[in-house]
């Protein structure tokens, strides 16, 4: 039996039946981690001796007859910009390389109160600000599938241990698509929340309206099982909110019968490979077989989804990055006299160039008397993009796009074509503008790279997307290894 | 299409330095940016109201009560200097 | 020729809520350095504040007391700049919808009352505080961080310095009556900055506008408004212009210097803080806390007026401040002698009081006993002469005047027949004063009534001294 190919699903079955003891699972996984871990580079912090105690204190539960977490014995990666008390947590920038948190994130909490396992913290985008893996401090991640290509981001340290199976499920978070199209690029399933579902207490903000924690797994009910696990309003956290709890894995079986999907008229005009674009219209007749009643639908202000975007993330990154000056935690420069000097050197030695351009890309936004006018007509944009979606939901269950419009790119083609890459969350930043919820998963392969189709849901409706990715997972059979 | 010292005087508004060849860098993806951006203005938004916030509640504020804070070996735990228990920055002209 | 100075004020309030603006660590002053922090008053990444329901209202409360129109809901904004006592890189507070606006505040002036204009009261987080070693170095506490504060600025209706001392501290009394602030300047939990120019009332030719800080008193404010008062006048004189700065207030060499480094206005790059949510303030609860608001300075001066029969300096003296009006109510419960209660802590009490610079706080002894002191007056133990030696030793040492009078055998003779002896021998030896008496000069009375009073050490019923001493003479 390979430990690291079991789905989580069956490795807590397994420990549960006592088939394997919780340190085995982790031995295993340690195992294969330092058999690929140098090539792929999928963590900045390993964290096998806490690992180690998690499991002895699980397997000590099992011997007892206790009861036993929803997440027990399951080895988790944590995208490093999610705060863990006391293991250093880095975002994937030099100017917290030796940041220690004297806190914990919410979704720590409730990982450990649910007996998972984390084996370290994961690579990603500095500050999660891109879309490839390559702009982390600690260095580029490589593809499982193909370690010339980029695993995709800004969670694809997460996605690449995933699919590598150095962890069973992972943590990511997903302000413009980080958790989406890395999980296409990866061949894994990840999913972005409601804004609102899981708290973000502990989430290292890019843009706080537009951020939300979200999963991963290797196929559906893994990814279902890891989202479970994290759920719930938070006291510490005023905008998540207080949504009855759903049984997603006990309901993921019930079937797409009758569900209602659009498909975006706009979206399937844009600028798309065309091999991409022949899996999904694949994928919409899979679907249609499996019982879902598919219409084109009209979601009028998508042009604008980039530009509302763009304006709405620099501003809040310019924002958010302000508070890195090396004053309290955080890297600060040798040379400085004065003041000035230790803010400037600090932050221009600490931040990496893509934030850096980020940061002043969003001080020009909200400087400026032009810059402060496109703001405010992004904010007024922003509720018709949302708006289009309410009418969508209205009569719809679901809405059907790509993950992203092209196929994994080579390391280090993003740096020439940086707008390429941009573009590659294009249809992603939809449903972080409308607060929407919305999935990934693997919906066929071209040239041995993966194509992920994305299904977005109404606002805390959950269910209807991971019911609608369980039928197609189920039917497609390329979903998950098991 | 921004300036030079536009760039400059942006960069020091937010504490940053860029080189001759980042500033070149920045100003050629912000201008293709803002051309972009630009298409914002042909969408109609008379009447139309800023999404600032997705989520609404009615009770989102904390009552006034006391808890613990952090012990003050944690609060300055990170503090790149520290004496007698405050963070500390060396000489600096201000 | 005529000039008008023109000065509007910036005054940052803390409240004295139990915890911080956003998170749950106690708002105390003092306490040992970084003690009163958590991840979220230190800003530290990932952490994520919570409005304290508190603080709203407390600054509701203030914008009642003042007048103001309150917000139909309420959003918080960023203000972005760097400095180290500054966690976030940005304070959170309030731009373009403040909690309250367009209140005022009434003050006494020769003219009759003038209303001061408020613009605006918003709420916002305070900083941490740098001390500088001597050595240089720079050493930061953010106990203070986080500490809700309210910014209430006035529109430019002051036009003098005494103005300005009057509005002030109308302010305080008003902010510390209705328990929204302790308002210690030398604590910093009431701070003031001004805003003045000065306008040549011939020309129309108007100075820029200096804005000025570190002020630490009243008097600070006083002072530098007058000095500045002085600079602008010259330049218009001169017929130059000031330059629009800021200015500090330097106390020791009594005189305002430039403040280095802030040319230019900054560009603070406002936006929401979307973790924050927006509050619906609901018109029932501005009812609820308009309903519970503690008793207004201006109320309780009516209500002495009708309630005491006082007279109206009287009971404007009286509620100058909460504690004075607090101890003078609870002294006259025991006492119940409204005008003699007043007299007592209008005269003796608040003279010494403010020779010392005390507060009504420091005061070693209680409502209680000032009361007690004045029974004993009233129903003739001791004489007032003698009640105020008492009022004395009570000062210093806290004792209670029953006490003091006992230890120090204070009581007052008002025995006839004792006292017919004293004055018979003070006669005897003061043949002379008896003729001078006789033959017109009344100060001889009054000597012989102040020979019988030192022979008792003060102890004697004056009244009955009097009378006697003329029958005694008489009856010679």
């Amino acid at each position: 039996m390979d430990i690291v190919k079991l789905t989580a699903i069956e490795m807590r079955e397994k420990l549960k039946n006592k088939e394997i003891s919780s340190k085995e699972i982790v031995n295993a996984h340690f195992d294969r981690i330092e058999e690929i871990e140098g090539d792929l580079n999928s963590f900045i912090t390993l964290t096998k001796e806490e690992a180690l105690r998690a499991a002895d204190r699980v397997d000590n539960k099992i011997k007892n007859g206790e009861n036993l977490g929803i997440l027990a014995g399951i080895p988790v990666g944590v995208k490093d910009n999610i705060i863990t008390k006391d293991i250093r947590t880095t975002c994937g920038s030099k100017i917290l390389e030796n940041f220690i948190p004297p806190y914990e994130a919410t979704v720590i909490e409730k990982i450990k109160n649910a007996d998972g396992i984390i084996l370290g913290k994961t690579n990603m985008d500095e500050f999660a600000a891109s879309y490839s893996t390559e702009t982390s401090y600690f260095g580029v991640t490589k593809n499982p599938i193909d370690r010339d290509r980029v695993p995709g981001g800004s969670s694809g340290g997460s996605t690449a241990a995933i699919k590598a199976g150095e962890v069973a499920l992972a943590l990511g978070s997903d302000t413009g698509g980080s958790n989406r199209q890395p999980a296409s690029y990866c061949g894994v399933v990840g999913i972005k929340p409601t804004y609102g579902l899981v708290s973000r207490y502990g989430l290292i903000s890019l843009a706080n309206s537009l951020d939300q924690i979200g999963t991963f797994g290797r196929n559906v009910a893994d990814a279902a099982l890891m989202l479970e696990a994290i759920v719930g309003q938070d006291a510490k956290d005023p905008t998540s909110m207080d949504i009855e709890k759903v049984d997603y894995l006990g309901r993921l079986k019930e079937g797409i019968e009758g569900m209602k999907i659009a498909l975006p008229k706009e979206y399937m005009s844009m600028d798309i490979d065309n091999r991409v674009k022949e899996q999904i219209m694949k994928s919409v007749k899979l679907l249609e077989k499996l019982g879902g009643e598919v219409e084109e639908v009209s979601l009028p202000h998508s042009e604008h989804a980039w530009s509302t975007y763009y304006l709405i993330v620099v501003s809040e990154i310019s924002s958010n990055m302000a508070r890195f000056d090396g004053i309290r935690y955080g890297y600060r420069t040798k040379d400085y006299e004065t003041l000035d000097e230790l803010y400037i050197n600090s932050r221009t030695e600490g931040f990496g160039e893509e934030i850096k351009r980020s940061i002043i890309a969003g001080t020009y936004i909200l400087s400026s008397k032009k810059g402060k006018e496109y703001y405010n007509k992004a904010l007024k944009v922003r509720t018709l993009i949302k708006e289009d979606f309410d009418k969508v939901f209205e009569e719809y269950d679901i809405v059907l796009a790509p993950t992203t419009p092209n196929l994994p790119f080579k390391i280090g083609d993003s740096v020439k074509n940086p707008f390429e890459m941009y573009n590659s969350g294009i249809f992603n930043i939809p449903a972080n503008l409308a607060g929407l919820c919305a999935i990934s998963l693997p919906c066929g392969y071209v040239d041995g790279l993966p194509v992920g189709l994305q299904i977005m849901g109404d606002r805390f409706k959950e269910l209807n997307i991971l019911k609608a990715a369980y039928a197609f997972e189920e039917e497609l059979s390329i979903g998950g290894e098991r | 299409m921004v300036s030079k010292e536009e760039v400059k005087q942006t960069a020091e508004m937010c504490k940053l330095k860029l080189s001759q060849e980042e500033t070149d860098i920045f100003i050629a993806m912000f201008s293709n940016v803002l051309e972009q951006v630009e298409k914002l203005n042909t969408v109609d938004t008379d009447g139309v109201e800023a999404l600032n916030f997705l989520n609404l509640k009615e009770k989102s504020l904390r009552e006034d009560i006391v808890e613990d804070s952090l012990n003050r070996e944690e609060v300055l735990k990170n503090a790149p200097e520290q004496e007698y228990g405050y963070f500390k920055l060396l000489r600096v002209m201000d | 020729m005529g000039y008008k100075t023109i000065i509007g004020l910036e005054i940052h309030v803390e409240l004295m809520t139990k915890t911080k603006i956003f998170c749950s660590c106690i708002n105390a002053f003092g306490g040992d350095a970084n003690t009163h922090c958590c991840p979220v008053c230190l800003g530290l990444p990932g952490s994520i504040p919570k409005l304290n329901k508190a603080v709203l209202e407390y600054g509701i409360r203030a914008g009642i007391a003042f007048n103001c129109q309150i917000a139909d809901y309420v959003k918080m904004d960023k203000k972005h700049y760097f400095y180290p006592d500054l966690v976030k890189g940005y304070q959170t507070s309030q731009d373009d919808r403040p909690l309250c606006r367009d209140g005022y505040v009434e003050i006494e002036n020769e003219a009759g009352s003038k209303k001061i204009g408020l613009q605006r009261i918003h709420i916002e987080e305070d900083t941490g505080k740098s001390i500088h070693t001597e050595g240089g170095d720079t050493l930061i506490d953010y106990n203070r961080a986080g500490v809700p504060l309210i910014e209430i600025v006035t529109k430019p209706d002051i036009n003098t310095s005494e103005e300005a001392r009057m509005f002030l501290e109308n302010l305080r009394n008003t902010l510390k009556y209705i328990e929204v602030s302790d308002c210690k300047m030398e604590e910093g939990s009431l701070r003031c900055d001004v805003n003045i120019n000065v306008i040549d009332t011939e020309t129309g030719n108007k100075t820029n506008i200096t804005e000025l800080k570190n002020l630490n008193s009243f008097k600070a404010v006083v002072n530098a408004i007058e000095y500045e008062e002085k600079r602008h006048i010259d330049y218009l004189e001169r017929g130059e212009n000031t330059i629009k700065e800021t200015r500090r207030w330097n106390e020791l060499e009594n005189k305002t210097l430039v403040m280095r480094g802030k040319g230019g206005t900054e560009n603070y790059r406002y936006s929401v803080d979307v973790d924050v949510l927006p509050v619906k303030i609901d018109r029932d609860w501005i009812e609820e806390i308009k309903n519970n608001l503690p008793e207004l300075p201006h109320h309780k001066k009516e209500r002495f007026i009708k309630e005491y029969d006082l007279p109206e300096y009287d009971a404007g003296v009286l509620t100058q401040s909460k504690e004075i009006a607090q101890f003078y109510e609870e002294t006259n419960r025991y006492a119940k002698d409204p005008k003699q209660v007043s007299n007592w802590i209008m005269g003796d009490v608040l003279r010494r009081l403010n020779d010392e610079e005390l507060e009504v706080e420091d005061l070693k002894f209680k409502p209680k006993d000032l009361a007690d002191l004045i029974g004993f007056i009233n129903n003739g133990k001791i004489s007032n002469n003698i009640g105020k030696k008492v009022l004395r030793d009570m000062f210093e040492t806290g004792e209670k005047p029953e006490e003091i009078i006992k230890k120090k055998g204070l009581i007052q003779i008002s025995d006839e027949g004792e006292l017919k002896g004293i004055v018979e021998k003070v006669l005897h030896e003061n043949q002379q004063s008896i003729i001078d008496y006789r033959n017109g000069k009344d100060r001889a009375l009054g000597f012989l009534i102040g020979q019988v009073m030192k022979s008792t050490r003060g102890k004697a019923n004056p009244q009955m001294v009097n009378e006697m001493v003329k029958e005694m003479i008489e009856k010679r």
